[in-house]
């Protein structure tokens, strides 16, 4: 799982991007860089535009102006079966399983795009040996897992595509503590082995724990962003959430 | 003398038939939520392709049934790729409207190239019967247990160990996640459209050899019984379909043997509005769960009725009316007495499936309730006609709602389903009660059209009192819609949810709204009867139904100038351009799909 | 007042709650959406309900409009028994609720979805007579007797006073179709519509959702009115700027459960409610740093 540094410049850039849902504005000029190998979070309470932009990023929603690109190429127009054959994987909210299908079934969805079967069956293997659990659980139905279970299965469905980037939405949300840990620690292993990510988060302290880089997005605008260190402390950030003086 | 192992098995064979279509339904439906209600006709393209087969080119059948689920599936393809997947971001009532036309369509174009009679569809296998306890199996029987057991065991091993098999697994429980694995979705909608297309077509070559006939009919009928078949087992549920359909053999077997097999298509039919009602998830799934919702969305197109100045209303009233005084052939005038009944229709069905949201198929049912109901009244307890059609139309207000009122609790397609098969079942059910409706002879001798005594003699009066009668309900029904009434129906019908939240009763409205519309098409029919003399359980049918439909979508969808409008353009444009009578259907047929796809809102717009 | 919610309101249940839920539990499958909730809303206090996405606010609305039923627990409106009702039931008792992101009948008027909202009030069209009741209903719609135009003709004025409430966004506009107007502009006509219900208990779910803060602020000042006039209301909100300024009492709801429940500011920094927002870890140093800067 290694990615290809081919350029320089960051691998996901959202630039002044305007959502529209019918008439409701959802993002203002919204702008947002991922660099290659960095782990970035973007926070926001409820109603501020978080699971758009995830959306956004993986083309099934149209942002009305603004500019999408890859490493480079630009990908505003694509559909999402392209967007994802271009190395983007995705860690839906509430992890979106295949409920009626297995758990082996489900992380080989992960690889419906490759054609190498041979690699696949490795890659399984290695899924395996990453999350252990899942070696007993492979012919159960996905639906019968628990939320934190099936968490693991969604990452590995993720990872199973070989992605350089994945995009995860809220993935510790419903989660027992134990499993949050879990889900973090493998976060950063993905992480060390050359995967971007790109996180949306409700749970502010978390996501900066693991996190590069951070974005605070409210009522879609992001009010606050820069190195995660350092919002850990920032006051505003708990502000941006539970309202207090609007921020920008 | 038949042994009950002998139903048992002919309902068994009957439910691997069955269940060819209804694996197919429910692909369909798990995949893209959508009612295929175009599945019956592939079932006839089937069964004719079959027969060009085994009789023109008399082919092995090996052969046979290899062209058979080809060129069925081919079909399939064309359907999905042109008729439908345009239609994928349109209105909620689009796809809906679309199977339906294709239907229509589709069967058309078969009875036109072979002739609505009905043809031998030799088997070529040899005539001999095995013993099996009591009972005998033919040839034939386990030809189709086999196919039906080698399209399962295809089918299984296509959705457990292939890519594409996956994908359409994937779909249809999450399109979304499928979409983020990379699945392209419409390659699914194909490849699962081309699958049950090819079932279907089985499934008409196999019936049609297993009564060694085949007529244009049996499309409609496929598509029912596929549809109980699938609702039984629980929509989108493929195993389930298998399950409902050799339920629903057995059941039809055990019906005939005890009733008779003019009762045949009544159990189907009972049995699917049962289940609606009680189980609308099938009858393997709890019962609290709610079903899922076939395709969401805005139902119609929004958009702003062309609005007609008063003068012009006027000028077409003084024109119409006055009209017989112009040097005009009865021809024309005939043609327009026809064109004003079918207004009634549609003004009624405008307001059901328009105003309210309830697009209902078995409209022609409250047509032949209003016309028994006038003609008996008038024949065996000698009320005067006019009196008796106004008695038809409160029979089909009154009992036309009663019955259509188990669909009022369902949504979406399954709407159109439920009303689809309580028209059927009215039809049935006046062919068979016999003692009051005199059955397959019909009614004859009916009492001409009569005012206060005076008898409409000659075209022109009669062209005058239809005309009036019309230009009364349209009248009645604009006075409706400017009421609080109308604004409720269209409330209804725009969101149920908000509507409920403020205090609107769903059951109330929709039984008003059929309350209104049943006594507008009851007097139609009553009319008609009086009109034609003579009626039958075939005079009203399904193809009027549908023709009311086109002619509402393509006035306006809750527009009443626009049923009007609609209806003389439909029912007067081919006698004006003198279209042969079996052309005219293929023409309502692809109207039909022209405005689904460019203009749903209709000439005049939608209210 | 402690932010302990059940001993509190055990004062306020027996004397005059107009709204009082005990216990209200909805399960989904394995999930409890809502887990045994005590409420209760007195006449004229305006209570916001604030917490996490997937909280269960919504679903709490939804149990008490009747849109859907509780597994457990009971509601009572003014003392009287409603767990269960239908949402047409409580229409008429004069319960009226805004939908999350709207919901207004989109083919309808501006005039026409406000009516609705009055369908409840309908004496001369609508007589509360058993069995032939909608055929008389019927009847009168058809004739228009002198009294059911006399009543059409009193609501649109109604609605034309209601409309009159957000200036010259609505009158202008009150023949054109709800979908032709600005998202913000359809929650309005939502508010509208369920003021002509005249209702004895609002339920708005997230009124500002998606607007911008202009917006906002008028939307903030219209529920303030509201209140001054004595309407009881029951409120969903994210933007807790707003939620301060209005509420009487806020409750703070996490995971189905009620986790806090007190004044604006109390509950603001409370450290529980803090904690399910962020998470557990900010929370400790965000309110370190608030106790610094203090």
């Amino acid at each position: 799982m290694t990615s290809e540094t081919t350029t320089s410049g960051p691998l996901l850039r959202l630039s002044n991007i305007n959502t529209f849902y019918g008439q409701a504005q959802v993002h203002f000029d919204l702008s947002i860089e991922v660099q290659r190998g960095h782990i970035v979070c973007l926070l926001g309470g409820n109603a501020s535009g978080k699971s758009t932009t995830m959306k956004i990023i993986l083309g099934l929603v149209r942002p009305r102006s603004g500019e999408l690109t890859f490493d480079g190429a630009s990908m505003l127009g694509l559909t999402t079966p392209q967007i994802v054959r271009r190395g983007i994987a995705s860690v839906p909210e509430a992890r979106r399983l295949f409920a009626d299908m297995s758990v082996r079934e489900n992380i080989l969805m992960g690889a419906f795009v490759r054609d190498d079967s041979g690699e696949v069956a490795n890659d399984l293997e290695r899924m395996l040996a990453l999350f252990p659990k899942l070696g007993q659980r492979l012919s159960q139905r996905a639906g019968s897992l628990s939320g934190g279970e099936q968490q693991m299965v969604a990452m590995a469905r993720a990872l199973m595509s070989r992605p350089r980037m994945i995009v995860m939405d809220e993935p510790t949300m419903g989660l027992s503590p134990l499993f949050v840990d879990r889900v973090l620690d493998l976060i950063r292993t993905i992480n060390k082995e050359g995967v971007s990510i790109f996180m949306v988060e409700q749970n502010a302290s978390l996501a900066l724990e693991i996190a590069h880089e951070a974005y605070v997005l409210q009522t879609g605008r992001i009010v606050l962003s820069g190195p995660a260190r350092a919002l850990k402390d920032d006051p505003r950030v708990r502000d941006a959430y539970l309202g207090g003086a609007e921020v920008a | 003398m038949s042994s009950w192992l002998d139903y048992t098995i002919n309902g068994l064979i009957l439910g691997n038939v069955y269940a060819l279509v209804a694996v197919g339904l429910a692909l369909i439906f798990g995949v893209s939520r959508l009612i295929n209600f175009a599945q019956g006709s592939i079932y006839l393209v089937g069964a004719y392709v079959g027969w060009v087969a085994v009789v023109a080119l008399r082919t092995p059948l090996f052969i046979t049934i290899i062209l058979v689920a080809a060129i069925a599936a081919l079909v399939g393809l064309i359907i999905e790729r042109f008729g439908l997947r345009p239609l994928q971001n349109s209105v909620r009532i689009a796809p809906l409207l679309a199977t339906i036309g294709i239907s229509f369509v589709l069967d058309q174009i078969v009875m036109l190239t072979f002739s609505p009679n009905p043809r031998a569809l030799p088997s070529q296998l040899p005539d001999i019967r095995f013993q099996i306890g009591t009972g005998t199996i033919g040839p034939l029987d386990i030809l189709i247990a086999c196919i039906g057991v080698t399209s399962a065991l295809l089918l299984f091993v296509f959705l457990r160990y292939t890519k594409l098999g996956w994908a359409v697994r994937a779909t249809a429980q999450d399109r979304d996640a499928a979409m983020q694995m990379g699945v392209d979705v419409n390659r699914v909608n194909q490849t699962v459209f081309g699958i049950a297309a090819a079932l279907g077509g089985l499934s008409g070559m196999l019936v049609g050899m297993y009564y060694n006939q085949i007529d244009t009919a049996m499309s409609l009928h496929a598509t029912l019984k596929g549809v109980v078949a699938e609702v039984v087992g629980g929509a989108g549920n493929v195993p389930g379909a298998v399950v409902g359909s050799l339920l629903l053999g057995l059941v039809e077997s055990y019906g005939v043997a005890v009733f008779g097999t003019s009762y045949r298509n009544l159990f189907a039919f009972l049995l699917l509005i049962v289940v609606l009602v009680f189980r609308p998830n099938g009858l393997f799934a709890s019962a609290k769960q709610a079903p899922p919702e076939p395709l969401t969305g805005t139902f119609i197109a929004p958009s702003r009725p062309v609005h007609i100045p008063r003068w012009a209303l006027l000028v077409a009233f003084a024109a119409f009316a006055l009209l017989p005084f112009l040097p005009v052939s009865s021809y024309v005038l005939q043609t327009l007495i026809n064109a004003w009944l079918f207004a009634m229709l549609a003004l009624s069905l405008t307001l059901v499936a328009g105003t309210i949201g309830q697009v209902s198929l078995g409209h022609a049912a409250l047509l032949a309730i209003g016309a028994y109901t006038s003609a008996l009244l008038s024949l065996d307890l000698s009320v005067p006609v006019s009196m008796s059609i106004v008695g038809g139309g409160l029979m089909s207000a009154a009992l036309g709602t009663l019955l259509i009122s188990p669909s009022f609790r369902l949504r979406g397609h399954y709407v159109s389903i439920a009303t689809l098969a309580i028209g059927e079942i009215i039809s049935l059910v006046i062919l068979n009660w016999e003692s009051v409706t005199h059955g397959p002879i019909g009614v004859s001798g009916i009492p001409p059209l009569s005012l206060f005594g005076f008898e409409l003699v000659g075209v022109t009066s009669i062209y005058w009192f239809s005309f009036a009668v019309m230009v009364l309900l349209a009248l009645l029904q604009v006075r409706l819609l400017g009421s609080h009434i109308g604004r409720s129906f269209r409330a209804i019908r725009d969101d149920d949810v908000a509507a409920r939240a403020y205090g609107l009763s769903l059951n109330r409205y929709k039984a008003l709204a059929f309350i209104f519309g049943g006594f507008a098409a009851g007097v139609s029919g009553g009319i008609a009867a009086h009109l034609y003399s003579y009626i039958n359980h075939e005079t009203f049918n399904t193809q009027q139904s549908i023709l009311a439909l086109t002619i509402v979508i393509l006035g306006g969808l809750g527009n009443v100038a626009g049923a009007i409008a609609g209806s003389v353009a439909l029912v007067g444009l081919p006698e004006v351009f003198r279209i042969a009578a079996e052309y005219r259907i293929l023409i309502y047929g692809i109207v039909l799909l022209l405005l689904v796809r460019f203009r749903p809102q209709g000439l005049l717009g939608t209210i | 007042m402690a932010a302990d919610g059940d001993s509190t309101n055990a004062s306020v249940a027996d004397h005059g709650s107009l709204l009082s839920v005990r216990g209200l539990t909805r399960r989904f499958g394995g999930l409890t959406a809502v887990d045994d909730i005590d409420l209760d809303l007195a006449k004229g206090e305006l209570v916001s309900i604030i917490g996490p996405n997937g909280a269960g606010k919504t679903t709490l609305f939804n149990l008490v409009t009747g849109l859907d039923r509780p597994d457990g627990g009971e509601v009572r409106l003014d003392g009287a028994p409603i767990t269960g009702y239908s949402p047409e039931k409580l229409a008429g008792s004069g319960i009226a609720r805004t939908f999350q992101l709207g919901r207004v009948f989109g083919n309808l008027s501006v005039m026409e979805n406000v009516l609705i909202g009055a369908h409840t009030r309908l004496r001369a069209v609508k007589p509360a007579t058993p069995l032939i009741g909608p055929l008389l209903e019927l009847g009168l719609a058809l004739l228009r007797p002198a009294a059911v135009r006399a009543e059409e003709e009193r609501l649109r004025e109604e609605v034309r006073g209601i409309l009159a409430r957000f200036g010259e966004r609505l009158l202008p506009r009150i023949d054109q179709p709800a979908y032709s107007l600005s998202y913000a502009n359809r929650r309005r006509v939502e508010i509208a519509r369920a003021l002509a219900l005249k209702p004895r208990l609002l339920l708005l779910d997230e009124p500002t959702a998606g607007m911008n803060p202009t917006e906002t602020t008028e939307m903030q000042g219209l529920v303030a009115e509201l209140k001054a006039e004595g309407l009881t209301i029951l409120l969903i909100e994210h933007k807790l700027d707003m939620v301060m300024r209005l509420s009487d009492r806020v409750i703070v709801m996490d995971e189905g459960k009620k986790i806090a429940e007190g004044a604006g500011e109390e509950v603001r920094n409370d450290a529980r409610v803090i904690e399910a927002y962020l998470g557990h870890g900010l929370s400790q140093s965000a309110a370190a740093a608030r106790e610094t800067a203090a």
